[in-house]
């Protein structure tokens, strides 16, 4: 086993961690900064987010605004402690980006531009075309590269937080091209691993999106905070679960059934007219819209695609110039993956899971309950999604709260200096429980226990969830835990860039986030946001105005605890969309 | 469902001498892609094929391979375009190979970091963005649309012969920051374009834009560089 010495350990080399990374480095250049991750960091899925990022710019926008938006797009289950930290350092951080070279998109008079987005009142996404997050990322990476103390280990994949005392004392990681194990000796650890989407069949997520950030807390102790809210993106291609972006309904593109019908009338969104106006028809948040589709779905009214059941995204409205100059790569996607011309064509698109609002329990800091460890992004639950997130406030969380995280582990390392005594210990038993995954002379195929895992969370664990269909997917995933403990059967046992080797860890994590997710979809008896329960219609505040706490509960299931939210000055009230407005003017 | 044959060019750095071909029969449907054919033969026929993946989008850069001799990303190539086969896959041309499928990167990441890819500047306007207009993005928007995939590298012959080249990917990098209003770093950067493994090193063959998935024209960026690099040199010339 090889021992590295690092003050700080950025586990995840995508928006959040690079932040992370920039953030320490900036705060203390002496400390040495360890950034692990199991991609090269412009591979991370940041790069696939398209629509845009949050920050109030225009004279008719306030903060007030952005923070009703996101409270109330999140049904109150935001902190709203939180929200306010968060609306405050957006813009800063937007700006940051663009000092360090980001592309975003301009007006004719240099400005940068903004554009609507669902469930938001104001035109207040920075954008940079349909490629956001690439370009966050592509700036975020090569502005990384001008900080010294930043040391990239590129393809590591980390397996194990070595913990003492309740003290988070290493990382335990893979050098993928030889399998070597290396130990991290570090006191501050900032996981920025991104989403668990992967969890489910049909996703908009890279194959890297599994939760190992979720996976790695949890089992060392960090609790995960409300992980049944997930997000379906409604508009995806069937099959693949390729992302056609927000962006599309915030430029002006609508949503049509198999007869044509602007369905999302009848859910609450409506009228039609005056179109378009904020928060209304298909500016309307992610969940409404995709629970809109289930239930058009069931009315027999979505269109067969040799993939599943579709309705149409048309923005041919827009015209030839507007869609290319706007949206090039969804045009260029459904051309590639759908054989679809979006100039000429609607788009057949479907919901699919997106975005894992939960995750590992934070406060404002990015401090987890778990000494030394932080955590930012969509690996993180710091408060400010609630039940729902806003399309274009994750793009900015992971730059405002990078920031956060990588300030508050460098904190945190120049105050402590103390070791773990018995670490090497430790991290060799890890490594020999590493190895002997390598070892299994029986034992079942790794894609059979993956599949019948996202079959099962696809069904149980769905748009809509009931009592019967949640109890039988805890039921699978406990079994599949059962069987994955007898014994996966990998094809390969060597250590060079064994990637089977590293799936199947990957879904070690994977399995016990998904029972998180489960547990907690069956402890909430109530409906809200992205949460719907079939036998428990309508938000109850009196019981559930309460973040769900999931505590690992070693090889038995996760024990749920609710706490209250903290709520400072916008007392719950309905949610409210569609209705009367004022027709919004499209730049 | 209708099947074809893949053939892998496999290497394993422990137990193989020389690489060697490996040929799997794949069933596949009209929307799948080499790379979910690949996909297929690791979950279920042969658990040790090694490739990279992740986004299979064509927006994160990781699938490069050569299928039937040309550099391309496997996730946006389709089975049905390659049929009756057989398809032909192996590791990206002029890399060493890790495993595989696999090759080894860290000289393309060191030539990318050598080439400052980022602003330089001295002054950066307080809490506020740079002024710069649509017109003034288009000097440098579409090399910033670079994935890092490397099929630009695996194409150009010139870094077949000499892996001190910087290289296409690199150099239009080079170039999306030195064309930036926003940037005062190009006198910074002349000394790489002009070295004899900047611009210089380029024979003007053109098959890196070609093979380009973004339609980022390296080609292009070297070009306008070498008359930088010209102009530069006069320009030195002149002020001793």
């Amino acid at each position: 086993m090889q021992v590295v010495q690092a003050d700080i350990v950025v586990v995840g080399g995508g928006g959040a961690g690079l932040r992370a990374a920039i953030a320490a480095a900036e705060r203390a250049p002496k400390l040495k900064v360890a950034l692990v991750s199991k991609v090269v960091p412009m591979r991370s899925h940041t790069v696939a987010a398209e629509g845009g990022a949050a920050g109030v710019t225009r004279g008719e926008d306030s903060l007030e605004h952005h923070f009703n938006d996101t409270v109330s797009g999140g049904d109150w289950l935001c902190d709203q402690d939180a929200v306010d930290y968060f609306v405050a350092h957006c813009t800063e951080e937007l700006v940051r980006l663009e000092n360090w070279g980001c592309p975003w998109s301009r007006k004719p008079d240099g400005h940068v531009n903004t554009r609507f987005f669902g469930g938001m009142s104001v035109q207040r996404t920075w954008f940079a075309a349909d490629r956001s997050g690439f370009h966050m990322l592509h700036t975020l990476f090569q502005t990384s590269l001008r900080y010294p103390s930043i040391r990239r280990y590129d393809e590591f994949f980390c397996a194990e937080l070595v913990v003492e005392d309740g003290q988070v004392r290493g990382v335990l990681a893979i050098e993928v091209a030889s399998g070597e194990v290396f130990l991290f000796e570090t006191g501050s650890v900032v996981l920025a691993t991104g989403g668990a989407g992967r969890v489910f069949r049909q996703n908009t997520n890279a194959g890297t999106v599994t939760g190992d950030g979720m996976g790695l807390a949890f089992r060392a102790g960090a609790p995960l905070r409300d992980m049944e809210f997930v997000q379906w993106h409604p508009t995806c291609l069937p099959g693949s679960g390729i992302l056609m972006t927000e962006a599309c309904r915030g430029e002006g593109a609508i949503l049509v059934n198999k007869d044509g019908y602007r369905y999302l009338q009848d859910y609450g969104l409506g009228p039609v007219d005056p179109w378009p106006r904020v928060k209304a028809m298909e500016l309307g948040p992610r969940d409404r819209l995709s629970q809109a589709f289930w239930h058009e779905d069931r009315k027999g009214r979505t269109i067969r695609t040799p993939q599943g059941p579709a309705v149409h995204l048309d923005l041919r409205h827009l015209g030839a110039k507007k869609i290319h100059e706007r949206l090039p790569l969804i045009t260029e996607a459904a051309k590639t993956f759908a054989g679809v011309d979006a100039v000429k064509e609607p788009i057949p698109v479907c919901p699919a899971v997106h975005y894992t609002m939960g995750g590992v329990y934070t406060n404002l800091r990015c401090a987890t309950p778990l000494g030394g460890l932080f955590a930012a992004g969509e690996c993180a639950s710091v408060g400010i999604h609630g039940a729902n997130r806003l399309g274009s406030n994750s793009l900015v969380e992971i730059v405002v709260f990078g920031k956060a995280a990588g300030e508050s582990a460098a904190d945190h390392a120049r105050s402590s200096h103390s070791k773990g005594a018995d670490l090497r210990k430790r991290a060799e038993q890890a490594e020999r429980s590493l190895a002997a995954l390598l070892d299994n002379p029986a034992g079942e195929r790794l894609a059979v226990l993956r599949d019948e895992m996202r079959d099962s969370m696809e069904a149980g664990v769905g748009i809509y969830r009931d009592d019967a269909g949640l109890r039988a997917t805890c039921a699978k995933l406990a079994a599949l835990r059962e069987r994955y403990r007898r014994g996966v059967k990998l094809d390969d046992r060597s250590r060079a860039f064994n990637s089977e080797w590293l799936s199947a860890l990957e879904l070690g994590f994977m399995l016990e986030v998904a029972e998180a997710m489960a547990h907690g979809a069956l402890a909430r008896r109530e409906s809200r946001g992205a949460h719907m329960r079939l036998d428990f219609a309508g938000r109850d505040d009196a019981r559930f105005l309460q973040h769900a706490l999931a505590h690992h509960g070693g090889a038995g299931a996760p024990r749920i605890e609710h706490r209250p939210v903290n709520i400072t000055r916008s007392p719950p009230k309905a949610r409210h969309y569609g209705g009367e407005g004022k027709q919004a003017v499209l730049s | 469902m209708r099947k074809i044959e893949i053939q892998c060019l496999r290497y394993h750095p422990v137990t193989d001498a020389a690489p060697r071909w490996q040929t799997y029969e794949v069933p596949f449907t009209d929307n799948m892609s080499v790379l979910q054919g690949l996909q297929h033969v690791k979950d279920h026929l042969d658990g040790s094929l090694t490739f990279r993946w992740s986004c299979r989008m064509a927006i994160c850069g990781s699938c490069g391979v050569m299928v039937n001799g040309e550099p391309r990303l496997s996730c946006e190539t389709f089975l049905r375009d390659l049929f009756p086969g057989p398809v032909r896959v192996e590791a990206l041309n002029h890399f060493p190979i890790v495993r595989d499928l696999v090759i080894e990167q860290s000289d393309f990441l060191r030539k990318l970091e050598s080439v400052k890819p980022y602003l330089i500047r001295e002054e950066v306007p307080s809490g506020k963005t740079f002024l710069q207009t649509p017109r003034q993005m288009e000097d440098y928007y579409q090399y910033s649309k670079c994935i890092n995939c490397l099929l630009c590298y695996a194409a150009c012959p010139q870094y077949g012969l000499n892996d001190k080249f910087t290289g296409p990917a690199a150099l239009a990098l080079l170039h999306r920051y030195n064309a930036d209003s926003r940037d005062a770093g190009k006198a910074e950067r002349m000394e790489l374009v002009n070295a004899e493994d900047g611009v210089w090193g380029c024979t003007l063959v053109g098959y890196c834009s070609e093979v380009c998935p973004k339609e980022v024209d390296p080609a292009r960026a070297i070009n306008q560089n070498k008359i930088n690099s010209t102009k530069d040199y006069f320009l030195r010339f002149f002020k001793k």
